[in-house]
């Protein structure tokens, strides 16, 4: 069961698109790159899909790539996975939903609106994810690793 | 028609720019280069949150940073600007004919303004290509959401009505809307505490007399005054007589009055969540809403009946007792009166755990039944994978976390009530010791002290039943805020302020420029499509690719998040949601049976119809003789608990259901997918039957359900990507030649499989679906 590390080459145009040529030397255009588990395991099984959406490659982990692939597929799955991890509660609009909750992230304070508590939902090993009602994945890590401020504030809402 | 435009452009002028912004590119412009468009973008290029601003003039493109650095793009012949969103990120991109210029990025906060701001640019563009003005800003679209505007409406059909306020924390008050058609009873029952109240402290108030002029007297070598012992044992009869009979009728007047309260808070419960739209009902969990419906309803109505009703007479009580008091003696009042504001405090002090508290066991009691509405269903699938210790763990795990919510009230919720006990042995002591001080120096009668311990004996333990009311209260709030939170909610598919009638329905239906976003994902996009009526238009394409996602927009369970649908040139947002289903039958893959007769499930569309009708709908639909065979024929029980029958019957119930309501547009989901070929050759009869000279859009993954269709449209991944008859499609060999090749690959393979029987592939028959194939 060895995956050969790489029998494909991935380009990107200079319209910003990627391209894939495969073993039998078959290019296709507006390829996409996908993570399987963009949560529970973000470096493991990536995908590459054609633009009908039918699967061309599979990374079973980022490791396995050379270094000019793998920064290219960090670089599309970066800007392509908006998922920003909250770091604090700084404060809540009310304890009733709907509730404007102002943040911080890993990518700079932030702050959304919350419809209902069901928005919450609790994945395994004390991991959170919030959707704001544009549907923004908002993440938390480990619940227990926050302040207790925030705990506090976020402890209302579960 | 152009002038009429122009006339209506004034109103959709830019807004200025804000100011930071504003003055950042005052370097940037030419003095006379005005603005045409500018949208704020909320997210850096690493994706980082962070405000900049993309302006648009006559001449060029500038992003300015939000530290003022101002990047140009003098615009070109060649541009061209994509707007794409993923994820709840939407990008736009410049590019030109050779490479991508620029990348932008926002959150879907801003996507509107995007999709308005890339319209512009497309439109300024288009005016520079053919070396014209731009001309001012359309403004027939709603500014929020780019939806077409009714002609005569200025309010959007599609934006109004979103509202984001949270629901006031005095939430109990807002019962109050439920209590007023009971005003007259509410009164009488105050009137009836009030005496009640006022009749429980008259025996008290006669142990005074009865110390002082008849046992201290006594005591001190008088006869007893037989007559005044009578007058006094008598008062005290007839006041408790007094206070049971009237304690009886406030008690009972009361009890009606919020037994009928809780009745029309659930029946308007119930009536407001049949009101919302499907995405409510994909969001929530059953078993929290039926818990927010019954348990909760049924707590506010017990804390009405009981708890609030007790605490408005200690209140009435308390006050009494203390002018009562005052009126005998204002020193030994006060002193009574001193560990009042303590209990106060306390109360006050544990209100808010309490409520945090409750609310939360209210919610983790939601969890608890969800786990329950989820499993039972689901048994067959728990049973089959044998998974029945993994449930009952869900189940203790959401047990424990009931029971760790429970226990950290109790921590609280026990310590307080014994605190109020102890105040009060300790304002009794207090009192003792007073009033004994001031026996002792003649200010007051023995007598008196006597009236005060037997009235603050009462009144004290109307302060430990009172400091319950935090808790029920509390209780009571939660359970209100969370039916008020089903009440609050505004339907998605709000009901039009201004309803459109309409008259005699043609059933041509237009869906122009629709899009539709189920949370971060966009499901349709740009759909534009013409039916006319009377067609028979067939919707092809690969799971997914957002068929049954139109047909839920066309039927109105949800709305459409950008552009418009309308039926004979009328936005179906501007008809009342009612009024505009009538029109329209629906047959689904799985049909759903009610638990009754046959017969009412027939007319579930129409109640009144007569038993020739349901006759007639179910000979159309090809069911009557099946029910015939049934042992109670029309009358036999179907749905939960009743009468088993074969998809295929189930199927044809509800197309007489469909038929006998005459709809003028039918729609068809996947009606025949989950039957045999057999099966499907009978409901494609009825079906036949159903579709004559109605305007039908009918969705299948088995092309041949479609032979009779007028016009395919082909959909891929929320787009219209073909549309034209079987032949032309297939001549063109595109998406749909594909789709039906792999189709008739599939049947080919089940021909050369011996055990089943072959089913040769016409021109327009493809037997079996190929969904497999097609993923």
């Amino acid at each position: 069961m060895t995956t050969p590390a790489m029998d494909f080459t991935l380009t990107r145009d200079a319209f910003g698109h990627l391209s894939l040529t495969d073993a039998a030397g078959e290019r296709h255009d507006h390829v996409q790159v996908v993570r399987a588990f963009p949560i529970a395991a973000p470096d493991e099984g990536i995908s590459v899909l054609s633009a009908e959406g039918h699967e061309l490659a599979w990374i079973t982990h980022l490791n396995q790539t050379d270094p000019a692939t793998r920064q290219l597929l960090n670089e599309t799955l970066a800007a392509r996975d908006f998922m920003p991890v909250l770091k604090r509660l700084k404060a809540v609009s009310s304890f009733a939903t709907p509730s404007t909750w102002d943040v911080d992230t890993d990518r700079g304070p932030t702050r959304f609106v919350l419809r209902g508590e069901e928005n919450i939902r609790r994945l395994p090993d004390e991991m959170l994810m919030i959707a704001d009602e544009h549907g923004i994945q908002y993440l938390i890590r480990h619940l227990p690793a926050l302040d207790a401020h925030s705990r506090k504030l976020l402890d209302r809402f579960l | 028609m152009l002038t009429n435009t122009m006339a209506t452009a004034d109103t959709a002028s830019t807004p200025p720019l804000p100011a930071p912004w504003h003055t950042y590119l005052q370097s940037a412009l030419a003095p006379d280069e005005s603005i045409e468009a500018w949208l704020t973008l909320d997210l850096d290029d690493t994706l980082r949150f962070g405000d900049s601003v993309l302006v648009l003039t006559g001449r060029q493109l500038i992003a300015c940073a939000t530290d003022g650095q101002i990047a140009a793009w003098p615009l070109d012949a060649t541009f061209e600007l994509h707007a794409h969103d993923h994820a709840g990120v939407g990008s736009l991109t410049l590019q030109d004919d050779t490479a991508r210029r620029a990348i932008w990025r926002f959150t879907l906060t801003q996507n509107p303004a995007a999709l308005r701001f890339s319209r512009r640019f497309d439109q300024v563009l288009d005016a520079l290509r053919e070396g014209r003005e731009a001309g001012p800003v359309p403004a027939v679209l709603c500014a929020q959401c780019q939806a077409p505007l009714p002609p005569d409406e200025d309010d959007c059909p599609a934006c109004s009505g979103s509202i984001d306020q949270p629901p006031s924390t005095w939430t109990l008050f807002r019962l109050w809307r439920f209590a007023r058609p009971y005003k007259g009873q509410l009164l009488l029952g105050f009137l009836l505490t009030l005496a009640a109240t006022g009749a429980t402290l008259v025996p008290p108030y006669l142990t005074m007399p009865l110390m002082d002029n008849v046992l201290i007297p006594y005591q001190n070598g008088q006869q007893i005054d037989t007559s005044l012992v009578v007058l006094y044992l008598g008062g005290l009869l007839g006041s408790a007589v007094v206070a049971w009979g009237l304690g009886w009728a406030r008690t009972y007047i009361l009890a009606l009055f919020s037994e009928r309260i809780g009745a029309d808070l659930r029946t308007t419960t119930y009536d407001h969540l049949l009101r919302q739209s499907l995405e409510y009902f994909g969001n929530k969990r059953t078993g929290d809403l039926m818990a927010r419906i019954s348990s909760e309803t049924d707590r506010i109505c017990v804390f009405l009946s009981l708890h609030a009703l007790d605490f408005a007479t200690d209140v009435l009580m308390i006050i009494m007792t203390a002018i009562i008091l005052a009126s005998i003696n204002p020193w030994l009042a006060l002193v009574t009166l001193v560990p009042l504001p303590f209990i106060a405090w306390l109360i006050h002090l544990v209100r808010d755990r309490l409520r945090t508290g409750f609310d939360k066991t209210g919610r983790v009691w939601g969890e608890i039944t969800s786990v329950l509405a989820d499993t039972i269903p689901g048994i067959r699938v728990v049973k089959a994978f044998a998974q029945e210790k993994r449930e009952s763990q869900r189940f203790r795990e959401a047990n424990r976390v009931n029971l760790e919510a429970n226990d950290k009230l109790n921590r609280v919720w026990s310590v307080f009530s014994p605190t109020v006990a102890l105040l009060t042995e300790v304002g009794l002591l207090v009192v003792w010791a007073f009033g004994i001080w001031q026996v002792a120096n003649n200010d007051i009668t023995v007598g008196v002290l006597t009236a005060f311990l037997a009235y603050i004996g009462r009144f004290y333990g109307r302060l430990d039943s009172m400091s319950r009311i935090v808790s029920v209260t509390q209780k009571a709030a939660a359970g209100a805020k969370r039916v008020f939170d089903i009440l609050d909610h505004a339907s998605s598919v709000p009901e039009p302020t201004n309803p459109v009638h309409l008259k005699g329905v043609q059933g041509q239906i237009t869906l122009a420029n629709v899009g539709f976003r189920y949370g971060n994902r966009a499901v349709l996009r740009d759909v534009d499509l013409v039916i006319q009526p009377g067609e028979m238009v067939g919707l092809v394409g690969h799971s997914g690719s957002g068929k049954s996602t139109l047909v839920n927009l066309m039927c109105r369970f949800y709305d459409v998040s950008e552009g418009a649908i309308r039926i004979d040139g009328t936005d179906v947002r501007s008809v009342p949601v009612a009024e505009y289903r009538q029109h329209i039958g629906l047959v689904l893959q799985e049909p759903f049976l009610f638990f009754g007769t046959i017969a009412e499930n027939i007319a579930y569309g129409r109640p009144d119809a007569s038993r020739d009708e349901i006759v007639a709908a179910a000979r159309a639909a090809h069911a009557h003789e099946f029910i015939l065979r049934l042992p109670q024929g029309y009358d036999s029980l179907v749905g939960e608990r009743g009468q088993g029958l074969s998809g295929g019957e189930r199927q044809r119930i509800s197309i007489a259901r469909a038929l006998l309501i005459d709809p003028k547009i039918l729609i068809l989901d996947e009606a025949t997918s989950s039957v045999d070929t057999e099966t499907e050759k009978e409901i494609q009869k009825a079906l036949d039957n159903l579709v004559r000279g109605r305007t039908t859009i009918a969705i299948a993954h088995r092309l041949s359900t479609l032979r009779k269709a007028n016009r395919l449209v082909v959909m891929d991944r929320g787009r219209i990507v073909e549309e034209g008859d079987h032949d032309t499609l297939i001549e063109r060999g595109g998406f749909y030649w594909r789709l039906y090749e792999a189709q008739q690959r599939q049947v080919e393979g089940e021909v050369l499989t011996p055990t089943i029987t072959p089913a040769m592939p016409s021109a327009h028959t493809a037997g079996i679906a190929a969904e497999p194939a097609l993923k």
